[in-house]
Order: structure tokens, then C-alpha cells, then sequence
């Protein structure tokens, strides 16, 4: 069984090459304890406020259990003792490319980093593991007086503004995986924008977790001040190893009066990877907060975006595909909780199954009592590949308010024989008229990629296709 | 012999447990018009998907010959790429495919190791295309059929046709809830492609297409057989008295 899934991944997976770093120069011992979080704390020089905030954290992630609505197994397979909470590849940071260790760079060089910011690259945040090791940013982002940092660099030279912010949208008690985050977090990227800056480049960072039974918990907190307005793009790739690692981020926005945010993730992880992530933003007045969000990888992703529009005029959009092959399990889906008057928000979620895999909707669409004029889009559509793949809807509604609109469609599709067949019969073989069609279904969310994303991804899904059909 | 270019041979087949195609035999000789006709549920779509490589039609009896070899064991892309082509009767849609890169694909498949079109001439073959089937030149952004009304996916089966040049096309009632104009178009647009390197067979249930194309054999289908074989004036005479005659004088027999 272990035997046929390595065998699997190991053909399956195109970044499963394993890197022979074994420099790391600090590696925590298994398991999380208030010692493991004094250590973290201590080895990043932190402030008592924050060290304090880390020791609460773990005390409401011992005592908080798993999440019951989940039910799921996969997730309660999960051994908190067997995992590494904290890991640095590089004594310190490099400024500038020279500066980072060759073994790094190689590993980053597989994966096209230095080719993507030759072409348009605002800044890079590349995580390896735990720390940062590569940061720059462009000097015209500098000139704008645009902050853009690692966290932990955020911390240490911005700590009023992280102060004033951090863990406001997701407090360490909102869920189990929010709270370990909080304790044992490092890495993850801090943006702050200046009143009516707009930041035309996307500022991207590439996450990958390259140690075995490594957890990587980044932390990333943008807050875009009134009138601004930014575009962040994560895009996450990880190496094959056979043990399970956890991947567990929080992810905080905050759109003040009139700004808008963007925020598109492409998340590849290798398949036995547990990928859950906490993302919620805060819209204000007429603010505007996109998440466009891919999961293709993982073993089990649980991740549900959401956006607090509290302020009048708010709008809130979620644009999410999901892919899920044999063994995978991709639980996704979003929520929108109107707080305010006229606020708005669309969700559009797609998602693929494939050759077992299974994908679950789950969404909550919220609107408190006095909030009228809201209005609120919800489309799910699901596309079955095979009889064996599933997907489940679980779509919540509450609505105290009179005066609203709230629409919800559902639908379920299977990849036709006659749409095959027509496809087959203009010349593309079944694996080229599969991969046309799901690309096709993706669409709608590929056009909102930047155009190496939309390639790549498209090639993903080729890919994913040619190991199904035969 | 060496002019046939399809040739079918005893032919049965079945979907489930009943059989549709209840022995044919038919041989098309390259650069010719045929033309099938017969009543609904005679077996002519079936025939036309059968011929194009349908998986959920069971072929249990014959053979089907393109270029004089068997094609049963071809998968439609491979029947395609030697040169068959089908127009369906319903076209299905590939949401978030437009058309334009529907057909770039179609073309990539042709070109396997050879060098592709440039995109001037990818650009200017479809644009040619479009203005001689009267579609509006927005058709070339839009997603293959998703949203195309009857009419719409009539021509966009022929753009595919003009485009893709195959031997062998098999127009499945290309010709059915077009209105005048638009059928003079098709109509147009096939006889464009008559010649020595295009061969078409032409499957209606009406003859009112076979005004606008002048068939060299009409063959009449009736309950998974060919019953009648003629000129074009057999088409006139369907016309004329309808299939009940035929059915009749069958049922005799």
C-alpha cells in the first residue's frame, strides 16, 4: 500500500525531486510543547508581547479540538508529536541573490524563480522551509513607501503597524489550526501599502516545504491603507516525501476605506500534504477583496477564504477552482459575512474529481439583521471525471435581513461520452480532448491568472490528465 | 475499385440489445455526393456515428473500409486524422473553449512533427471562413457551441469542415431547422467543397437540401437497410409521395 502510493507520487509528481540539504542550522526536536515555542521565539529575538501572544496560542491549541463539522478521518490521522514546528536552512537572510546559498538556489532554480522575476518580479519572498532566505524588492515599490518584508522582518522593523494589526482578522482562538499557527509561526509575508498607492506589479512569493515530517506554518498579513490598492500571488510547489507534513498558514487582509485587494494563490502541494489554511480579510467602506484561489495538490486541503465586509458598499469576491485525484481530498469553498448595508459579494467555485478524488463546496454566505440591500452570488460547479470521484456541496445561508438578494447554483457534471466523442472526432486523442475539456471548465479562472501562472497551469492539467486516461 | 473511398460491408450494429443497422452495404467513390435519406429511426445518425467511431455503437457484423482498409478498430481522433469528418446532427459544446482555440487544436493534431500554421495564416483561413458562411466575426471568441443557437451550430460544424478540408465528410441533417437563407448558405458552402479531393455524403430526411445539392447517387434507408438506390430524381420522387410508398411495398415483401 505505502509501496504502490510512493510509486505513484514518484511518477506522478514533476518537483518530486528531493534536495540533499541537510545544512539546516537550527532544527527543533519532534513535537510542540511552551518549551519548542520559547525556543522559536528566542532563536527570532522576539518581543515579550509577541512571545507572550505564542505561549497563549498553544494553551487554546492543546485545548481546542479537532473541528467537529469536519468528520474526517484524514484529518484525525494527524500526529501533532511527529511533526518539526520549526527549522532554518540559512543562518540568516540574504540581501541580495549572491548572498543565498548555492544548494538553494539550485532547488529554486527547478522550480523557475529566477526566471520569473527576470521577467516581472516586483519583489521576491521565496520560503525555504521555515525563514526566509531571499527577499528583494524594487526599488520604485521603495520610492512609493510600499512595505514589503518576510513577517518576522515585518516584526522586527515595523512593530507598530504589525502590532496594531496582527491576529485582529484571525485570533488564535477561531480555530485549532489558527491557534498552532500563532504559537509556532515563522516566515510568511507582510505588505503594507500607503493611502492611495497602487501597486500595478503583482508582488509574489513561492512557498515549499523540503523537510520530512516538516510543518511550515507561514503567517501573512497585507493591509492596503484607504485608496490603495495591491495584487499578491503565492504560487506553492513541495518535494516528494513519503511521510505527511502540515502545512498550516493564516492569512490576514485588511482593506481600509476604498482599497482593494487581491489575492490569487496556486497551490500544488505534493500529495501527502495536509494543507490547512485560515484566509479572511476585512473589507471596509466600499472596499473591494478578491481571493482567487487554485488547490490542485495536497492529500487534504481545508480552506474556506472569507471576507468580512463591515463596511457600507463592501464588495467580496471568491473565485476558487479545486482538483482532486486518486487520494486527495480537496475540502474548499468560502464565506461571506455581510456586516454592513448594500454590500456584495460573488462566489464561484469549481472544482474537478478524478480517478477517486473527491471534492467537497462549503460555504457560508451570512447577512446580519438591519444589512439590507445586500446582494450575494454563490455558483458552484462541480465536474466528475469517473464513476469512483465524488463531490459534496454543503452550502450554509443565514439571513436576518429583510431587503437582500441571495442566489445560490449548484451543479453537478460529468465529463459526456458525446462531448468526448465530439472533441475525439475533430483529431485530438482522449487525453488531449479530456485536458482540453477541463481546461475549458477552468477557464473562468485562468483568465484571471497572470499569463506564466495560466501556462503553468494549464500543463498541470495536461499532466494530471495524461496519468488518468489508459 | 481503386476510386472507392469508403466502403461498407454487410454491415450490423447494435446499441443495448437492439440492432439498428440491420445489414448495409454501401460504397462511396471518391469526389462524389451521396446522398441518404429515409423516415426517422431508420438508423441514418447512427450510421453516421458508427462510420465515425461512436463507443457506445456496437459494431457485430461487416466491415467499414476507408481507403480500402479497415477503420473498426480506429478510435475517432485516428478516423479523423486519415481524413473522415462528421458534421453532427447535435453538436456538443465545450464551454470555456473558444473557437478559434478549438480549431488551433484541431490543427495541431494534423500537424504532429510537421511545421504548424503561422498565426497570419492560422488567422486568415479562419477569417475566410467565417465570411463565407456569414457568421459574425465575434463567433471566432466565442465557446464552441455553448449559447449557439440551431442555426449557429450548423455553421460552425461547416467552418470546421472548410477549415479541417477532410476526404471523406459526412453532413448528418446538416440541413434540418435551417431556415431559406441559411440553407442556401450550407448548401453554398458544400458545394464549395465538391470536387475529386472531397467526398460527401449527405444524410437528410428532407429532399429540400438535395435542391441546392445535386447528388450523384441518392440511397434510401429504411429500418437499418438500404432499400432503393437511384439518381437524383429518386429524391424528387420521395419528395413527392413520401416514404409511406416505400415502407408499404416493403412490408409486402
Amino acid at each position: 500500500m505505502a509501496l504502490k502510493e510512493q510509486q505513484l507520487v514518484d511518477k506522478d509528481y514533476k518537483y518530486g525531486f528531493r534536495d540533499t540539504t541537510e545544512s539546516y542550522s537550527f532544527k527543533s526536536r519532534k513535537g510542540i510543547d511552551h518549551e519548542i515555542v520559547e525556543q522559536i521565539s528566542q532563536m527570532k529575538n522576539e518581543q515579550q508581547w509577541m512571545r507572550d501572544f505564542r505561549h497563549r496560542a498553544l494553551d487554546i491549541f492543546l485545548a481546542k479540538p479537532m473541528p467537529a463539522w469536519a468528520k474526517n478521518p484524514v484529518l484525525e490521522a494527524i500526529n501533532f508529536d511527529d511533526i518539526y514546528y520549526y527549522m532554518r536552512a540559512a543562518d540568516r537572510e540574504g540581501k541580495t541573490w549572491e548572498e543565498v546559498p548555492e544548494e538553494i538556489k539550485r532547488t529554486f532554480d527547478r522550480l523557475g524563480i529566477p526566471e520569473a522575476e527576470r521577467k516581472f518580479l516586483g519583489g521576491v519572498t521565496a520560503q525555504y522551509d521555515s525563514e526566509v532566505v531571499y527577499h528583494s524588492i524594487r526599488k520604485d515599490l521603495e520610492a512609493k513607501g510600499v512595505l514589503f518584508s518576510d513577517m518576522d522582518a515585518g516584526l522586527r522593523e515595523h512593530e507598530d503597524i504589525v502590532r496594531e494589526h496582527f491576529a485582529t482578522v484571525i485570533p488564535p482562538a477561531d480555530n485549532k489550526f489558527s491557534a498552532l499557527n500563532s504559537a509556532v509561526w515563522s516566515g510568511g509575508s507582510f505588505i503594507w501599502v500607503p493611502p492611495g498607492v497602487r501597486v500595478d506589479i503583482p508582488l509574489q512569493a513561492y512557498f515549499r516545504i523540503n523537510a520530512e515530517n516538516m510543518g511550515q506554518f507561514e503567517r501573512t498579513l497585507i493591509i492596503a491603507e484607504p485608496g490603495s490598492f495591491v495584487h499578491y500571488i503565492e504560487g506553492c510547489t513541495a518535494p516528494t516525501y513519503s511521510s505527511n507534513s502540515l502545512h498550516s498558514a493564516v492569512v490576514e487582509l485588511i482593506a481600509k476605506e476604498g482599497a482593494h485587494i487581491r489575492y490569487t494563490t496556486i497551490q500544488n502541494w505534493y500529495k501527502n500534504i495536509y494543507n490547512l489554511v485560515t484566509k479572511r480579510a476585512v473589507a471596509h467602506k466600499n472596499a473591494h477583496v478578491e481571493w482567487v484561489d487554485g488547490n490542485i495538490g495536497s492529500r487534504l486541503t481545508m480552506k474556506y477564504p472569507s471576507v468580512y465586509l463591515v463596511g457600507e458598499g463592501a464588495r467580496g469576491e471568491v473565485l476558487s477552482i479545486a482538483y482532486a485525484s486518486e487520494g486527495q481530498h480537496q475540502d474548499a469553498g468560502a464565506k461571506m459575512v455581510h456586516a454592513a448595508p448594500n454590500t456584495t459579494s460573488i462566489i464561484t467555485s469549481k472544482s474537478v474529481s478524478k480517478g477517486g478524488g473527491r471534492t467537497s463546496y462549503r460555504g457560508l454566505v451570512k447577512v446580519y439583521e438591519g444589512c439590507d440591500g445586500v446582494r450575494s452570488n454563490v455558483r458552484c460547479d462541480a465536474l466528475l471525471m469517473d464513476e469512483a470521484s465524488r463531490s459534496d456541496t454543503y452550502p450554509t445561508m443565514e439571513v436576518d435581513a429583510k431587503d437582500v438578494r441571495v442566489e445560490h447554483e449548484a451543479t453537478v457534471s460529468k465529463v459526456g461520452e458525446e462531448q468526448l466523442f465530439y472533441v475525439m472526432s475533430r483529431g485530438l486523442t482522449e487525453v488531449e480532448a479530456t485536458t482540453m475539456i477541463v481546461n475549458g471548465f477552468f477557464e473562468p479562472f485562468v483568465k484571471e491568472l497572470p499569463m506564466e501562472y495560466a501556462v503553468e497551469l494549464n500543463r498541470l492539467i495536461a499532466l494530471e490528465m495524461e496519468g488518468s486516461v489508459g | 475499385m481503386a476510386d472507392t473511398i469508403l466502403e461498407v460491408r454487410d454491415l450490423h450494429v447494435t446499441v443495448g440489445d437492439n440492432e439498428i443497422i440491420r445489414g448495409i452495404d454501401l460504397s462511396i467513390d471518391r469526389g462524389t455526393v451521396h446522398a441518404l435519406m429515409g423516415p426517422n429511426g431508420s438508423g441514418k445518425s447512427t450510421l453516421s456515428l458508427v462510420l465515425m467511431g461512436h463507443p457506445k455503437y456496437k459494431v457485430t457484423q461487416g466491415d467499414i473500409l476507408f481507403h480500402g482498409k479497415s477503420i473498426l478498430e480506429l478510435p475517432p481522433n485516428e478516423r479523423s486524422l486519415a481524413g473522415m469528418f462528421l458534421a453532427f446532427q447535435y453538436p456538443s459544446a465545450v464551454p470555456g473553449v473558444s473557437v478559434a482555440n478549438f480549431m488551433r487544436n484541431t490543427l495541431m493534431a494534423r500537424h504532429k512533427g510537421a511545421a504548424p500554421l503561422t498565426p497570419a495564416k492560422f488567422k486568415g483561413l479562419l477569417d475566410g471562413a467565417v465570411s463565407k458562411l456569414k457568421m459574425e466575426p465575434n463567433v471566432l471568441g466565442r465557446y464552441v457551441n455553448d449559447g449557439f443557437s440551431g442555426g449557429e451550430k450548423k455553421r460552425l460544424e461547416m467552418l470546421q469542415m472548410m477549415v479541417l478540408q477532410p476526404a471523406l465528410a459526412i453532413l448528418d441533417e446538416t440541413d434540418s431547422g435551417l431556415d431559406i437563407d441559411a440553407l442556401r448558405i450550407i448548401a453554398e458552402g458544400i458545394n464549395a467543397a465538391r470536387s475529386p479531393e472531397h467526398t460527401i455524403l449527405l444524410i437528410t430526411h428532407y429532399q429540400r437540401i438535395l435542391n441546392y445539392v445535386t447528388p450523384d447517387v441518392v440511397n434510401v434507408l429504411i429500418k437499418g437497410k438500404i432499400v432503393k438506390r437511384g439518381g437524383p430524381e429518386l429524391a424528387h420522387e420521395l419528395e413527392a409521395r413520401g416514404y409511406d410508398p416505400l415502407i408499404k411495398e416493403l412490408a409486402v415483401v
